[in-house]
C-alpha cells in the first residue's frame, strides 16, 4: 500500500541514458578514440615486444638487481629479493607475461601521473576546483572497477589500451589527492616567505610548493602504481595480455597451481615496484 | 622625509568588512563588532610614519594585531582600507606586478619561525630573493655569500637549515633578507622563537649591523625589553589600534593610558630610569651673595634640615645643615664658605636608578645631580623608592 507512493514516479531510465551517452560518445569521438587506440596500442606493443622482450631476461634481471642494490642504500635485501623473484618468474615461464604486465602498469602510471599531478595542483589552488573534483574522485574510486570495462571496450575495443584506460580511472585519484594534500600542507610561513620576496605564482609553485610537497606526492604516486597493478587481473577480462590473463584463465579452468604461480608473480612484481618507487622517494630526503 | 607613511590602515577579516568599518567609525568596540557582524577587526585605522634608517618597533600582546599590521605593510594581507605609502607610492593601490617589484627591491621580511626552505642549502636559501628576480647565478651567489658572511655564517653555506641551531637559522633568515639589499626590513617577531641568551646576542648583532647598514627596520615584538633595546621609536598596539607612539623613554615615563602603563609596569625600571627622570628642583643658596642667616631662613621656609650651596654659575659648592648655620650665626660668622660640607654624594644625569639606590641608601642627605660641576637637581630617597615601585612622578622633560 505504502509502496504505491514510491511507485508514483516510474523507474527513471538512468541506465538507458548512460548507454545512450556512451554510444553517443563512442560515435561522436571515434575520430579521437580510434587513433588513440591504434597509436597507443602500437606503441605499447612496440615497448613490450620490440624493446623489452628482445633484451635477454638475464640482463634485465641483473640490471634490476643492481639498481635495487643502489636504490636501497647499498643493502643486499632488496637486491637479493629482486634477483630471486625475477628468476622465479622466468623459471615459471611467465617472463613475456611479466613484460606485458609491466608495460601496462608503466603506461597506466605514467598517464595517471601526467593527468593526476596537474589536477591535484589545480585542486590545491582553488576551493571551487576542490569542491567539484573531490566527489568525482570518490566516484572513480568507489565505483566497482568492472563497470569501467564496458565503456573502455566501447571506446577502445579490446586489448591493452582499454586496460590502460580502466586503470587510469581507478588509479589516478591517489596522485590527485596526495598532490592536493601535499601542496595544501606546505606551511603558511614558507608560502608567505616566497610571496614576501616577490615570487610569481609559478615561482612559488615550482620553487617552494612542489619541492616541499614532493614526499607526499611521491606517496600518492606509489599508491597509484600499486592500484594500477591491482587492475591487471581485471583488465585481462577485456583482453589485456599479461600475468592477469594467466590468473583469469586459471580461474576459468579451475587450475589452482597455475593461478597460484601467476598470482605469486604479480606479488613479486608488486613488491619490487613498490620498493623502487618508495626508495626513490626516501633517498632524496 | 618618511620612507613609509601609513594612513588610516585597517583590516577587517570576514564578510561584510565595509559594514564593519562603518561601525568602527561610529566608535563601536572590537568585541561588539564581532557580535554584530561576525567580522574580526585585525587592525583599526593605524597611522604612523617611519623615517629612513630608523628602527621602528611595533609592540603588543598576542592578538593585538601587530603581526597583521606588518603583513599589511607588504600586502601579504590585503588591507580593507587605508594607504601605505612607500617612497610616496601607495602600495595598497598597486597592481600585482608593481607590488612584486616593491617586495623584490624595497622590502624584505624576516619571519618568527625563520621560514627557511628546508630543501635548499643555506646558500640557496640566502639567494632565494635574488633568484626570484632572475639575477644570474654567479652574481646572486656572490651577494648571498656576502650576506651570509655578514651574519657570521660564511662557513655553513652548503649545510641544510635543519643542521643549524635556531639562532643560526634566524641569521640565515636575516641574510636572506639582506641579500636583496632592501631599503626596509620587516622583522616579524624575528627573535621571539630564540632562547633568551641567544635573543640578546641577536639583538646586539642587529644593532651592530644596523650601525653600519642604516636600513629602515620595522620590528614586531611582544617583548617590551626587546622593544626598549632596539627601538628608536615604539608603537604600542592594543585590540588592533595603535595606542601610543613614542621613544622608549616617552613610553616608559609617560604612558598614554592605563593600558600602556600596565604594559610597562613589568619593566625593570631600575635599569631604564636614570637620575634625570626622578630629580627635583633643589633649594639653593648662593655662596657669593648669601650668608648663614639667609640659608637658615630658607630652610625654615621650606621645612628643610639642610640646603645646597652654589655659586653665581650654579656650580655646586656643597651643603649646609641647619645646625651648622645656627652655630655660625651665634659666632657671628657671615661667610658660608666656612661651614659648607663638601663631602656630599654626587651622580650625573645618566646614572641609573639601580646605582643611585646604593648611594642614597648610605647618605643622610639628598643626592645631587651634577653636570660638569653644575647642580641640575637633587634626588631624595622617597623619589627613588617611588620610581622603583612604578608609582613615582617622573619627568621626561628633564631627560
Amino acid at each position: 500500500m505504502l509502496d504505491k507512493i514510491l511507485d508514483f514516479i516510474p523507474t527513471i531510465p538512468v541506465d538507458k541514458w548512460v548507454s545512450d551517452a556512451t554510444d553517443w560518445l563512442t560515435d561522436t569521438f571515434s575520430f579521437l578514440f580510434d587513433p588513440v587506440k591504434t597509436s597507443l596500442g602500437t606503441f605499447m606493443e612496440f615497448i613490450s615486444e620490440d624493446v623489452l622482450l628482445p633484451i635477454p631476461a638475464v640482463i634485465i634481471i641483473l640490471l634490476t638487481a643492481v639498481l635495487a642494490f643502489f636504490l636501497s642504500g647499498k643493502r643486499l635485501g632488496l637486491a637479493a629479493f629482486t634477483l630471486i623473484g625475477l628468476w622465479f618468474v622466468y623459471n615459471q615461464g611467465l617472463w613475456p607475461e611479466l613484460i606485458s604486465t609491466f608495460t601496462l602498469v608503466l603506461l597506466a602510471s605514467v598517464f595517471s601521473i601526467i593527468i593526476g599531478v596537474p589536477v591535484g595542483i589545480l585542486m590545491s589552488k582553488s576551493k571551487w576546483a576542490q569542491a567539484i573534483i573531490t566527489p568525482i574522485l570518490d566516484f572513480m574510486q568507489t565505483m566497482p572497477a568492472f563497470v569501467y570495462l564496458i565503456p573502455a571496450v566501447a571506446f577502445f575495443g579490446i586489448g591493452m589500451v582499454p586496460g590502460v584506460f580502466a586503470s587510469l580511472i581507478f588509479a589516478t585519484p591517489p596522485t590527485v589527492r596526495f598532490t592536493n594534500l601535499g601542496i595544501r600542507q606546505v606551511s603558511e610561513e614558507l608560502v608567505e616567505a616566497s610571496e614576501a620576496f616577490g615570487s610569481t605564482g609559478s615561482q612559488r609553485l615550482f620553487k617552494v610548493e612542489l619541492p616541499m610537497a614532493r614526499a607526499t606526492i611521491m606517496a600518492g604516486i606509489n599508491q597509484t602504481v600499486m592500484l594500477s597493478l591491482s587492475m591487471v587481473v581485471i583488465a585481462s577480462m577485456i583482453g589485456a595480455p599479461g600475468l592477469g590473463r594467466e590468473v583469469l584463465s586459471a580461474l576459468q579452468r579451475a587450475e589452482v597451481g597455475t593461478g597460484f604461480v601467476a598470482g605469486v608473480a604479480i606479488v613479486i612484481l608488486a613488491i619490487i615496484i613498490d620498493r623502487f618507487t618508495q626508495s626513490v622517494n626516501s633517498k632524496k630526503d | 622625509m618618511p620612507i613609509i607613511e601609513v594612513e588610516n590602515l585597517s583590516k577587517v577579516f570576514g564578510k561584510g568588512a565595509q559594514n564593519a568599518l562603518k561601525l568602527l567609525d561610529q566608535g563601536m568596540s572590537k568585541e561588539d563588532i564581532l557580535k554584530e557582524t561576525g567580522c574580526t577587526v585585525g587592525v583599526n585605522r593605524a597611522s604612523f610614519s617611519v623615517e629612513p634608517g630608523e628602527i621602528f618597533v611595533i609592540m603588543g600582546l598576542s592578538g593585538s594585531g601587530k603581526s597583521t599590521l606588518v603583513r599589511l605593510l607588504n600586502r601579504l594581507i590585503e588591507p580593507t582600507e587605508g594607504q601605505i605609502l612607500v617612497d610616496n607610492d601607495d602600495l595598497a593601490a598597486m597592481d600585482k606586478q608593481a607590488l612584486r617589484n616593491v617586495r623584490r627591491q624595497k622590502m624584505s621580511m624576516v619571519f618568527q619561525k625563520f621560514a627557511l626552505f628546508p630543501h635548499r642549502t643555506i646558500l640557496d636559501n640566502a639567494e632565494f630573493g635574488l633568484e626570484i628576480q632572475g639575477v644570474p647565478k654567479e652574481e646572486r651567489q656572490e651577494k648571498a655569500a656576502e650576506a651570509l658572511r655578514l651574519v657570521g655564517l660564511g662557513d655553513y653555506m652548503q649545510q641544510k637549515p635543519s643542521q643549524l641551531s635556531g639562532g643560526m637559522q634566524q641569521r640565515v633568515g636575516l641574510a636572506r633578507a639582506l641579500a636583496n639589499d632592501p631599503e626596509v626590513l620587516l622583522m616579524d617577531e624575528a627573535f621571539s622563537a630564540l632562547d633568551p641568551l641567544i635573543r640578546k646576542e641577536m639583538q646586539d648583532e642587529l644593532m651592530d649591523l644596523q650601525a653600519s647598514m642604516k636600513k629602515t627596520i620595522i620590528f614586531i615584538t611582544h617583548d617590551l625589553d626587546e622593544a626598549l633595546r632596539l627601538g628608536d621609536r615604539i608603537a604600542l598596539m592594543k585590540d588592533g589600534s595603535i595606542v601610543q607612539i613614542g621613544t622608549p623613554e616617552e613610553i616608559l615615563v609617560s604612558p598614554a593610558n592605563d593600558y600602556v602603563e600596565r604594559f610597562v609596569e613589568d619593566v625593570d625600571r631600575s635599569k631604564v630610569l636614570t637620575a634625570s627622570h626622578i630629580m627635583m628642583r633643589p633649594e639653593t643658596v648662593n655662596i657669593d651673595k648669601h650668608g648663614p642667616r639667609v640659608a637658615l631662613e630658607r630652610m625654615r621656609e621650606e621645612g628643610l634640615s639642610g640646603i645646597y650651596v652654589v655659586d653665581n654659575n650654579r656650580v655646586l659648592k656643597g651643603y649646609v645643615t641647619a645646625e651648622h648655620a645656627s652655630e655660625a650665626i651665634k659666632k657671628d660668622n657671615r661667610n658660608l664658605r666656612d661651614i659648607v660640607t663638601n663631602n656630599i654624594p654626587r651622580v650625573d644625569r645618566d646614572t641609573s636608578l639601580n646605582d643611585i639606590f646604593d648611594i642614597i641608601h648610605d647618605s643622610p642627605m639628598p643626592v645631587a645631580v651634577v653636570d660638569e660641576g653644575k647642580l641640575l637637581g637633587i634626588i631624595v630617597r622617597g623619589a627613588v623608592i617611588a620610581a622603583l615601585s612604578g608609582n613615582g612622578e617622573v619627568n621626561v622633560d628633564n631627560a
